[in-house]
Parts: structure tokens; C-alpha cells; sequence
């Protein structure tokens, strides 16, 4: 049986302590949301939390020394880390266009990171 | 001297909706004047996602949400000048700006919107006692570094200031591979959003410690420490809470302040409260043909709100310019109990249109309480909120007809009431 869970509801200022457990056939116990959107939210973040990663890779050649990128859908939150490493010692050239990928396929999600803005040549 | 209708300072979120919309009423002789090299403002910097849900019903970058209005504006053929400074203003809307290529320009505006934004609190505004090393920055000059610029501001760093740009900046550094040690707040409370408290530091077990401050820096050339104290109720150091933290940065994320050197030379009355202008219902200030918007008006949390702002701001610009008339009397709307400030500052009902909206920021945390909107001291509008904190800015929408039927209204109050719970 999985160990209970605590989390908070992000979905309002209230900020709602919800507590997640399990039963031994696998089901799953919410209590503390005072709506239905934080049952769904405690749901999603114990089964599959996910997450849009952001960030800045350096340019080279281009008009702006950085370009923003982010993934272009949420990836699963226990591979943020990975995904960041891909970045190390990342730099692409100008010129950028938003909406190019970066980088393809990320830690085999399927999930492309790409840019988030456009850096013309210098 | 050249004249222009529409001069707008700024190229922020706010600058380019206003342009757009006095574009939209018809205004076709406008010209933005941005002292930085591209258009976009602060968003550039803000590369994280959240941006655009009331506006695009989608989740943008900083960057994304920029563009749509940077487009938009190419699209129309807005005039802008980049890298071009204005020095000063006249409450006759005269324009003093300079730049690289042409030197000092005096422009005679028919209107000008001040969209100028905000700043962050420095060290100074804190009186934190300790050495003046280097290593101390705002959250977001570590923001420009880190994202702009490409530099991290340190390797082990404390952030001192719960707001929303340090959450995002503890995320940020730890996903760069920084340590971020600790989000230390001075409340008992985070002025930050609970979804940047989850997904910026529960995520990466970076603890925030509430009820806690910096009460001295350590380092000569370099910050090598700070020693953190808890704090009681009256926000003062409790003596022997004091414990050392080593770190390379530290990092303030302290309230922003909207930025008014300009408006203060046009002679334009500052509200204490918001430290941005008085303004009615047209976001007018008190200098006739000169708007404020956006940060310069009072922060905003969300740049919706901003654009949403900026835009009725370039609509009442270009009524001004076509010479539309306002007759009538000025109401003013106070901030009663529990009501830090109110936006706009006073009404003349008969520029209402559909409906006035009033945004204001509380006092303090509330559970449970009611806002309640008073006429000449009359309950009007009561409605009941579950939470109310001073992180989140607040709105009630008045209806045109609530004017129409009190055609002799002296005075509006907006305030809380009941159960209060911080």
C-alpha cells in the first residue's frame, strides 16, 4: 500500500491542505478540497503530476545573447531534472524563429523542447 | 517642435495595448517611446509559463504573450522609437526625449499615456545592518542575468521576500543547478501565489521559512553569510533565534514600486497608497490628457489585468484627442475598512459605459468576509468571498444603472466586512 500524501491545492488563494490515500485495492482517498477542482487536482498530482519546463539557452551569432524556450507540452515531473541536463552546455545559431525545435523528443516523452521567441542574426 | 495625438511612454504590456487600442478608436498619429533596445518590457524576462489565461484561454510564456501584441502593433504600423529616454514632461504634454540618432526631441502631445511601470525595493528601502558586499541583488536583475544576459548570480543563495519573483527565481536558479538554501518571509504570511509556492519550491523542497527575516550580512568583498532571525508579531527580531546561513548571493524579492519620476514632473497627484496617480474612471490623472496604466497605476499580479487596463486607458486617450466632452460632476470612491486602495480614485458617472470596474487590494488575509460597495453610505453590492489576501488584487464591477438611478451620488465605499482570519 502506498504511503498517504500531502499536498496543496493550487487552484485558488485558499490554498486547501489536501491529504491523499490509498486503499489496498488501489483506490484513492482525497480529503481536505472544499470544491471538485481540488479532488481532480490531489487526483492528477498523485497518478501523473506533469509540468511545462521553461527556460534559456545561450545564442550564438544572434541579436540577443539567450533564447527563452519550453517544452511544448507538460512533461512528467520526476524527469524535470533529466530534461534540464539535455540544456548543459546547450547553444543554438541564429537566426530563431519562434516555435523552432530546440531539441526533439526529450528523454523520449515525445515532448520537443522549442523556442519560446524569435532572435534575428546579428 | 513636433506635435503627435498620442505619445506613450513605455513599450511594456501596458504601453502596447494602449497603442493598439487608441489605434482600434481610430488614432493613427501615435508614437511609443521605449528606452530599452526591443518591445515587450519585462515580459522578456519573464520566461516561465502562466501568462494569457483570462486573455488567450491558453497558458503562455512571457516572451509568447509579448508577441501577440508585438505583432499586432507591426501589423498596424504603430510608430516606436527604441533606446530613446524621456527626461521630462509639462502638464501641457510636452515631451522631452533623447536618443542616440537625433539627439534632444521636444514633442508636443495632443495625449499621453504613462506607462513607464515599476521597480523593485532595494536593500536600502530594508535596513538590513551588516557590510555592503557584492552579491546582493533584486530578484529581478537575477532574472535578467539569468535569462537575458545568461550569467547565474551565485551557487548557494538565500532569497529573503516571498513575492512572486522570487518563488520563480528559486526555480529557475535550482533548475540551473544553483542551491537554493532558503525563501525567508518577514510575514507570517507569503504575498506570493499558491501555485508558485507549490510548483517553485514544494517541488524542489526549497523550505520557505515565514515569520523570518536577514537581520545582518556578512563578507567584505564578497557575501559569504547571513545570519536569519525569526520575528514576532510586531515584525521584530526575537533575540537567540539568530542563526548564520553561508551563501555566494542573496537575493531580494521585497515589493515593487510603481515608477512615477515622470508623472511627479508633469505635477501629477500621487496616491501614498499605490505610489502611482489619482485617476478616474477614465484613468485620466489629475493633469487633463495625461493616462496612467498598467505597474505605473499599481501593481498588477497579472498581466491580464494590465492589458485589460491599458487598453480602456488608449480608448479614453483617443476621446480625449477627438475632444469628446465629459460634463458632469466627479464621485470619489474610498477605500474603507480592510481596503488598502481602490482604482479609480473617482467617477463621473456619465462616462460609465456598461459597467466601472473597481479593482483594489486588501488589508490583510480574510475568510469568510464580505465586500461590500456603498453610495452615500448605502449597501449597494455585498458579495461574499471564502479568501481575500493582499497578494491577490480584488475586483467589483458597478452596472451603469446603479449611476442612472442615483443621479445626486456624493461618495463611494468600498470595504469589508465580517469574519476576518489571518
Amino acid at each position: 500500500m502506498r504511503e498517504s500524501q500531502k499536498l496543496t491545492c493550487i487552484n485558488c488563494p485558499m490554498g486547501c491542505e489536501l491529504e491523499v490515500s490509498f486503499t489496498d485495492s488501489g483506490e484513492i482517498i482525497v480529503s481536505g478540497y472544499k470544491c471538485l477542482k481540488g479532488l481532480d487536482y490531489a487526483k492528477k498530482e498523485v497518478m501523473n503530476p506533469t509540468r511545462t519546463i521553461t527556460s534559456s539557452v545561450p545564442v550564438v551569432d544572434g541579436e540577443m545573447a539567450m533564447v527563452s524556450i519550453r517544452t511544448d507540452r507538460d512533461v512528467p515531473k520526476k524527469l524535470i531534472r533529466d530534461c534540464m541536463m539535455l540544456l548543459k552546455d546547450m547553444k543554438v545559431n541564429a537566426p530563431i524563429s519562434a516555435g523552432d525545435i530546440i531539441i526533439e523528443n526529450i528523454c523520449g516523452t515525445g515532448v520537443n523542447f522549442i523556442a519560446t521567441r524569435s532572435v534575428r542574426k546579428k | 517642435m513636433e506635435y503627435r495625438d498620442l505619445v506613450i511612454i513605455g513599450a511594456g504590456p501596458a504601453g502596447l495595448a494602449a497603442a493598439i487600442s487608441a489605434y482600434e478608436q481610430g488614432i493613427r498619429d501615435i508614437l511609443i517611446l521605449e528606452r530599452e533596445n526591443f518591445l515587450g518590457g519585462i515580459l522578456n524576462q519573464c520566461v516561465h509559463n502562466g501568462f494569457g489565461l483570462h486573455t488567450f484561454h491558453e497558458e503562455l510564456t512571457g516572451p509568447e504573450y509579448a508577441s501577440r501584441y508585438i505583432d499586432k502593433l507591426s501589423d498596424l504600423k504603430i510608430e516606436y522609437m527604441l533606446e530613446t529616454m524621456v527626461i521630462d514632461i509639462s502638464e501641457m504634454r510636452n515631451v522631452i526625449a533623447i536618443n542616440e540618432k537625433r539627439g534632444v526631441m521636444e514633442i508636443q502631445a495632443g495625449a499621453i499615456i504613462l506607462a513607464m511601470g515599476c521597480r523593485e525595493r532595494p536593500r536600502g528601502a530594508l535596513n538590513i545592518p551588516g557590510s555592503r558586499p557584492s552579491g546582493i541583488y533584486s530578484a529581478g536583475t537575477a532574472q535578467k542575468f539569468v535569462n537575458l544576459d545568461g550569467y547565474l548570480p551565485g551557487r548557494e543563495i538565500v532569497i529573503l521576500g516571498s513575492g512572486d519573483i522570487g518563488l520563480i527565481m528559486a526555480r529557475r536558479l535550482t533548475l540551473e543547478g544553483v542551491n537554493v538554501k532558503m525563501v525567508l518571509e518577514i510575514l507570517p504570511y507569503s504575498s506570493g501565489l499558491k501555485r508558485n509556492i507549490v510548483q517553485c519550491l514544494d517541488d524542489y523542497d526549497i523550505p520557505l521559512k515565514l515569520s523570518h527575516t536577514v537581520t545582518k550580512i556578512h563578507g567584505s568583498e564578497r557575501i559569504e553569510g547571513v545570519t536569519v532571525s525569526q520575528v514576532d508579531e510586531d515584525l521584530m527580531p526575537i533575540p537567540g533565534t539568530e542563526t548564520y546561513v553561508s551563501c555566494d548571493a542573496l537575493l531580494l524579492s521585497v515589493g515593487l514600486i510603481p515608477e512615477n519620476e515622470l508623472s511627479r514632473k508633469a505635477n501629477v497627484t500621487i496616491n501614498p497608497k499605490t505610489q502611482g496617480p489619482i485617476v478616474n474612471e477614465r484613468l485620466e490623472t489629475s493633469r487633463p490628457g495625461i493616462f496612467a496604466c498598467g505597474n505605473v497605476l499599481h501593481v498588477h499580479d497579472l498581466v491580464d489585468y494590465v492589458s485589460e487596463e491599458a487598453a480602456l486607458a488608449g480608448k479614453n486617450a483617443a476621446d480625449f484627442i477627438k475632444n469628446v466632452s465629459s460634463e458632469g460632476l466627479e464621485v470619489e470612491i474610498f477605500a474603507g475598512d480592510g481596503v488598502r486602495y481602490t482604482v479609480p480614485n473617482k467617477v463621473n458617472p456619465i462616462n460609465v459605459e456598461k459597467y466601472l470596474p473597481v479593482r483594489f487590494r486588501v488589508t490583510k488575509v480574510f475568510s469568510q468576509a464580505t465586500v461590500l460597495v456603498e453610495f452615500d453610505n448605502l449597501p449597494v453590492h455585498k458579495k461574499k468571498k471564502t479568501i481575500m489576501t493582499p497578494g491577490e488584487m480584488e475586483q467589483v464591477f458597478l452596472p451603469k444603472s446603479w449611476f442612472t438611478e442615483r443621479p445626486f451620488l456624493r461618495k463611494i465605499t468600498v470595504r469589508i466586512e465580517g469574519d476576518e482570519n489571518a
